[in-house]
């Protein structure tokens, strides 16, 4: 049995954990986004990406699972999510900024805990599924194996989000003035531009990319209270790694974690969950400020 | 400085607190008794966070993985091995200590948040390991039925045991502030340029702090296994981590017996709102948003005299970067 590490399963278990890391790294990239502008480790973060992954169920479930319910609650769950952000930012968050970041690391974990019992309230500890739409059932052959095709489909949306977050940062207006407003808030409010509604934006897109996570993982895993735990830890460290703030770090975390946790199923089942972990480790000890330069 | 120790009337009140304490289990049910204990044991764990946080400006954001590291180790010891229970009960606060010497030499290179974000990545594995190695540690049901000794058994003698301990612990800790040490470690919080411009090493201060406080974590947790003859995963989890954070917090910041007090309002809110509703989380989040509103420097950090004067105590931690 311990020589049946083929080819064949080696290439289509690598497939696999690229395309998990995919979801990983658009979540990581949220958080990513929101640590580079906003200088605060966002942890509800998970919460978000739970509530992205129920709202998508209940849309789906909606039109019956039909392929169109399917597309439209991929685009409306992550909205749903970003809009429910914007309203805790515009009520509460907004009045802190002057305030140590201390105080917004806790008030994220209060908006942590708020989250998830109203999730709990709303729809209930039951365990939940949709499905892909034909078009993204069943699967190819990529060199001699079976690979899901949804999970090709996966691999696509991640470097687009990863360009296009790319691009809204380092090309448009915003991105430019997100970034100013990171490193010398005053000075930019001095200038005439309302710093607190550029943090509300920054806010906003990075909880739209936990809730886009959370929509697009939704066909591949039981949907439940609880999944929130686990994605926040995966990904403070995926962003730990990759460099604070860095989007390409956030990348090259995600795949790092994705890739070593393959390996681990293949090495050893029991354990696989460990070998990211460890991966983090060895970074950590090599390059204890990240892989790529943070933005801090 | 012994003036300072040694002053007579604190000296009464603690001696007066402490003796009302010893009398409790004569007069209060078995229950409340067993409450006392937890609020005991929580609020040496917040004490021992608030030593890092609240006295050495550190982001000692995984303090839960070493109350975990003490309980189990402990617990580990007792049930594995023919070691008597003693020494197990010794080894749980060195085991911690030891590993908050472990993940502190590789936190302390780091700055502030970057310092909370790798002890959370450590922290965690050492979560996942208890969590995922069945063999060793029973994985998610923990271990439970951990024998005691005859003399640590049953609530009111672990009770007294409990007392004791964390007596003894709060007093090492005190006496530990009040030392010259205690006076750097705040000097680091305040400034930690100027405090290296003066020849003060920043970084092998903030590891001994790291280690004295990681090491009464490990009291708290092994004192939670003579209490509740368990231990399980969550102990480690980050989420318990932030809730000791959130004691110190509540309790006030910069005030020595303010997170035991923070302690004491969440085991009686736990406890008491956990025994209604199933959404205790939810309660929780709402006080602490409320406390970040109205009262960021907790409960003992009111000052009669600013108060209504304004903010100006607001002062806390000194920002990022």
């Amino acid at each position: 049995m311990e020589t049946s590490v083929t080819l064949a399963g080696f290439v289509s278990q690598l497939l696999v954990g690229l395309s998990r890391a995919m979801i990983l790294f658009i979540v990581a990239s949220g958080l990513s986004f929101i640590l580079g502008v906003l200088r605060v480790p966002n942890v509800a973060h998970g919460s978000l990406y739970m509530i992205g992954a129920f709202a998508a169920h209940t849309i789906a479930v909606g039109f019956e699972g039909s392929a169109a319910g399917f597309w439209l609650a991929m685009i409306c769950a992550p909205l749903v999510v970003a809009a429910i952000s914007l309203v805790a930012e515009r009520l509460l968050f907004c009045h802190l900024y002057e305030r140590e970041h201390l105080m917004l690391l806790l008030f994220t974990f209060a908006l942590m805990l708020i989250l998830g019992d109203l999730t709990k309230m709303t729809w209930g500890a039951d365990y939940r599924s949709i499905v892909a739409p034909p078009l993204l059932q069943g699967s190819v052959s990529v060199l001699g194996t079976a690979f899901p095709r949804y999970n090709l489909f996966l691999l696509l949306v991640g470097p687009l989000v990863a360009v296009g977050l790319w691009l809204l940062s380092a090309r448009t207006k915003f991105g430019k003035i997100a970034r100013a407003a990171a490193v010398d808030r005053e000075m930019v409010g001095a200038i005439g531009i309302n710093v607190s509604w550029v943090f509300a934006f920054a806010f906003m897109l990075g909880c739209f990319l936990a809730g886009l996570g959370g929509a697009l993982v939704s066909p591949t895993i039981s949907i439940t209270l609880g999944m929130d735990h686990s994605i926040i830890i995966e990904a403070f460290l995926i962003v730990t790694i990759g460099g604070l703030g860095n989007i390409w770090g956030a990348m090259v975390g995600a795949l790092i974690f994705g890739v070593s946790q393959s390996i681990g199923v293949m090495l050893l089942p029991q354990f696989a969950i460990v070998f990211p972990y460890l991966a983090v480790v060895v970074i950590l000890t090599l390059k204890p400020t990240g892989l790529l330069k943070s933005v801090w | 400085m012994l003036k300072d120790i040694l002053n007579i009337p604190a000296f009464l009140w603690t001696a007066a607190v402490l003796l009302v304490l010893a009398f409790v289990p004569f007069a209060a049910g078995r229950f409340y008794v067993y409450i006392l204990a937890v609020i005991f044991v929580t609020g040496l764990l917040a004490m021992s966070l608030n030593l890092l946080v609240g006295h050495g400006g550190t982001y000692q954001f995984h303090h839960g993985a070493f109350y975990g590291v003490g309980a189990y180790t402990a617990g580990l010891i007792i049930t594995k091995t023919t070691l008597p229970a003693w020494v197990a009960l010794c080894a749980g606060p060195l085991a911690a200590a030891a590993t908050g010497l472990f993940i502190g030499a590789f936190c302390v290179r780091l700055n502030k948040l970057y310092f909370g974000m790798l002890q959370i990545s450590l922290g965690s594995l050492i979560w996942i390991l208890a969590l995922r190695w069945y063999g060793l540690t029973n994985g998610d049901d923990g271990i439970h039925g951990i024998p005691m000794p005859a003399l640590l058994s049953g609530s009111v003698n672990a009770y007294y045991f409990i007392l004791i301990v964390v007596s003894v612990s709060l007093a090492v800790m005190y006496l530990i502030l009040k030392s010259p040490f205690g006076a750097t470690l705040r000097a680091v919080r305040d400034n930690p340029q100027r405090c290296q411009a003066v020849g003060i090493n920043v970084r092998r201060h903030q590891l001994l702090a790291i280690v004295i406080a990681t090491f009464f974590a490990g009291v708290a947790g092994v004192l939670f296994v003579v209490l509740e003859g368990s231990v399980f995963p969550d102990m480690l989890f980050w989420v318990m981590s932030l809730e000791i954070f959130i004691m110190c917090l509540l309790g006030g910041w910069f005030t020595f017996f303010g997170p035991m007090l923070g302690a004491a309002i969440m085991v009686a809110l736990r406890t008491f709102a956990g025994s209604y509703t199933d959404y205790w989380t939810l309660i929780l989040g709402v006080v602490l948003i409320l406390l970040i509103f109205f009262l960021p420097d907790g409960i003992m950090g009111i000052n009669p005299r600013t108060w209504l004067r304004g903010r100006e105590r607001r002062r806390a931690m000194p920002p990022l970067r």
